[in-house]
C-alpha cells in the first residue's frame, strides 16, 4: 500500500491476542485493512485464522491489543484512567453496524422465506417500511443472482444458493466492510464457483473485505493482500505474488506444497490429453 | 347390563365437571407457560446463579408429586398464614408443576438452535429481544410442538389431582355419582371416555398445527 493510503485504515488491530483457556490461540496480531482492499486470510487449520477473523466482528472477545473499526474501539471503551472496559451490548452494535459477516454454514433461518431473511433486519434495524424492505431485498436477491427465489425457504435451495441468499443479506445492510468466514467451505465442488463470482463481483466494485479462504487460486486472482498466519501467528504476509512465488518461511513453503500436490493431477491430465 | 338412563340423567353434572377440568387446565397452562419462560431463560443465562436459580425451581416442582404440591399448598399454607381459595391452590398447584416440565421442553428446544443463526441476526444489528422473538421463539415452538401437545395432555389428566382440594371437576364429580348411586361401573367409564375423547382431540388439533407449521417453512 502507497504511503497516502497509510493512513485510511478501515479495520486496524494493533497487538491483538486471544486465549482459550491456557491455551494462545492468536498471538501479537497486526492488521491493516484499508477502504476497498481485499485481504485474504490463509493457513493450516487451527492457525487461528477463522478466530483472528472472528475477533474483528467481535463474535470472540479479544484478551489483549485493540481492533478499530473506522477510528472506533471495537468492543471495550476507555475509562476515566485510560484503562480498557468493556462496552455495552448497544456499544458494540453500534461500532460494528457497517460490518457484513458471511459464515462458512451460512447461518440462515430456516423458518422465513429467503425474502424475509434478506428483509429481517431492513425492517427491524433500517426501519424500512415494508415496501422498501422488500424492494431493496428482490433487489440484492437479483445482485447474487436469485431474484427467483425470493418465496423459497432455505432447505430448498443449494448450498451455493443459500450462501449467495446469506451475501446478499449481509449486502442489503449497506455495509462498509465485508468478512467472509471460509464461505465455501462447506459447499460441494461444482457450486463453489457461483458463490466465489460474486465475491469477485463485490471486490471489483470496491467492496473491503476480508476473506479466509482455502481457495488459493480466489487469493491469487483477487486479493490485494496476502496474509499467512500459523500457530496463530502472521507468518508472512504481502502481494499474492510475494506470498505465492517468493514465499521464504519453511511453514509457508511446506502449506503451499500441499496445495500444489493436490492439485498435481492436473498436470498429468494435461499431459496425457496433449500426448494423445 | 349398563344402567344408560343414569348416565344420561346425570351428564350435564358430569360436562360441568369436564367444563371445570378444561377451565383449570387451561388457566393452569396459561400461567405454567409465563413461568416456563421465565425459568427455561434462567436455565440458559451466561449467569452462574441464574441458572441455578432455574436448576432448583425444576428440581422442587418437578421432582415433587404433583398431590403433595396441592396438599401443601391447601393444607399447609394456611398455617403459616397464606388462606388460599381451592380454586387458587388448584391453579397455582398445575401452573407450578406444569412451567417446571414445559421449562424443559423449551430448554431442549433452544439447544438444538445451530449458535450461528444467533451470530447472523446479531452480525446483522437485531437487538438480543427480536432475535429471541423473531428468530429463535418461532423455531423452538415448531420444534417443540409435539412434546407440548403431549405436556397438555399430561396435564389434563394430571388435573384430576385437584379433586383433593375440593374442586368439582371430572373426576371428584364421578366419584360423588358413582358412591351416591352405587353405579361404579358405569360412571368411571363416563369420565373414561369423556377424558379421553378430550385427549384425542386435543392430540388431533396439535398434529393439524404441526402441519400447518411444517408447510410454512422448514
Amino acid at each position: 500500500m502507497s504511503a497516502s493510503r497509510a493512513n485510511d485504515a478501515i479495520i486496524e488491530a494493533r497487538g491483538m491476542g486471544k486465549r482459550f483457556g491456557d491455551n494462545t490461540v492468536l498471538a501479537d496480531i497486526d492488521l491493516r485493512v484499508h477502504r476497498s482492499e481485499v485481504v485474504c486470510l490463509i493457513g493450516p487449520s487451527g492457525s487461528g485464522k477463522s478466530t483472528l477473523l472472528r475477533c474483528l466482528a467481535f463474535l470472540e472477545r479479544y484478551d489483549e491489543g485493540e481492533v478499530e473499526l473506522e477510528g472506533e474501539l471495537l468492543g471495550f471503551e476507555r475509562g476515566r484512567q485510560g484503562q480498557r472496559v468493556a462496552a455495552s451490548n448497544r456499544r458494540v452494535r453500534q461500532v460494528r453496524r457497517n460490518v457484513g459477516m458471511v459464515f462458512q454454514q451460512f447461518n440462515l433461518w430456516p423458518h422465513m422465506t429467503v425474502l424475509a431473511n434478506v428483509t429481517e433486519a431492513l425492517k427491524r434495524v433500517k426501519r424500512l417500511s415494508r415496501t422498501d424492505a422488500d424492494n431493496r431485498g428482490r433487489a440484492m436477491l437479483d445482485k447474487v443472482g436469485l431474484a427467483d427465489k425470493a418465496a423459497a425457504y432455505p432447505a430448498q435451495l443449494s448450498g451455493g444458493q443459500q450462501q449467495r441468499v446469506a451475501i446478499a443479506r449481509a449486502l442489503a445492510m449497506e455495509p462498509h466492510i465485508m468478512l467472509f468466514d471460509e464461505p465455501t467451505s462447506a459447499l460441494d465442488p461444482e457450486l463453489v464457483g457461483e458463490v466465489l463470482q460474486v465475491m469477485k463481483q463485490l471486490a471489483a466494485e470496491g467492496m473491503t473485505m476480508v476473506v479466509v479462504t482455502h481457495e488459493m487460486g480466489f487469493a491469487a486472482q483477487v486479493a490485494d493482500t496476502v496474509v499467512f498466519l500459523d500457530q496463530g501467528k502472521v507468518v508472512a504476509r504481502g502481494s499474492p505474488s510475494e506470498v505465492f512465488r517468493h514465499a521464504e518461511s519453511p511453514r509457508l513453503q511446506q502449506f503451499l506444497q500441499n496445495y500444489l500436490e493436490r492439485n498435481a493431477f492436473w498436470d498429468t491430465l494435461e499431459e496425457s490429453t496433449t500426448h494423445a | 347390563m349398563l344402567e344408560w338412563s343414569q348416565i344420561i340423567q346425570s351428564l350435564p353434572m358430569l360436562l360441568a365437571g369436564l367444563w371445570s377440568t378444561l377451565q383449570m387446565s387451561a388457566v393452569g397452562l396459561a400461567i405454567g407457560f409465563v413461568i416456563a419462560v421465565g425459568v427455561c431463560g434462567l436455565r440458559l443465562s451466561p449467569r452462574a446463579v441464574l441458572r441455578r436459580l432455574g436448576g432448583a425451581y425444576i428440581t422442587i416442582f418437578r421432582g415433587v408429586p404433583l398431590l403433595i404440591q396441592l396438599l401443601f399448598l391447601y393444607n399447609v399454607l394456611p398455617r403459616l398464614g397464606l388462606g388460599v381459595t381451592p380454586v387458587v391452590a388448584a391453579i397455582a398447584g398445575l401452573s407450578l408443576c406444569c412451567g417446571a416440565y414445559i421449562a424443559e421442553i423449551l430448554r431442549g428446544g433452544f439447544l438444538t438452535l445451530p449458535k450461528g443463526q444467533a451470530e447472523s441476526a446479531l452480525m446483522l444489528g437485531l437487538s438480543h429481544r427480536a432475535l429471541l422473538l423473531r428468530i429463535q421463539i418461532p423455531q423452538v415452538v415448531r420444534l417443540t410442538s409435539p412434546a407440548l401437545v403431549n405436556e397438555v395432555i399430561l396435564l389434563i389428566k394430571a388435573s384430576s389431582l385437584i379433586s383433593v382440594v375440593g374442586i368439582s371437576e371430572l373426576t371428584r364429580t364421578a366419584q360423588n355419582l358413582a358412591a351416591s348411586t352405587f353405579l361404579q361401573l358405569e360412571f368411571y367409564l363416563a369420565a373414561a371416555a369423556l377424558y379421553c375423547v378430550l385427549n384425542v382431540s386435543l392430540a388431533l388439533l396439535g398434529s393439524w398445527l404441526e402441519i400447518r407449521l411444517r408447510r410454512s417453512g422448514a
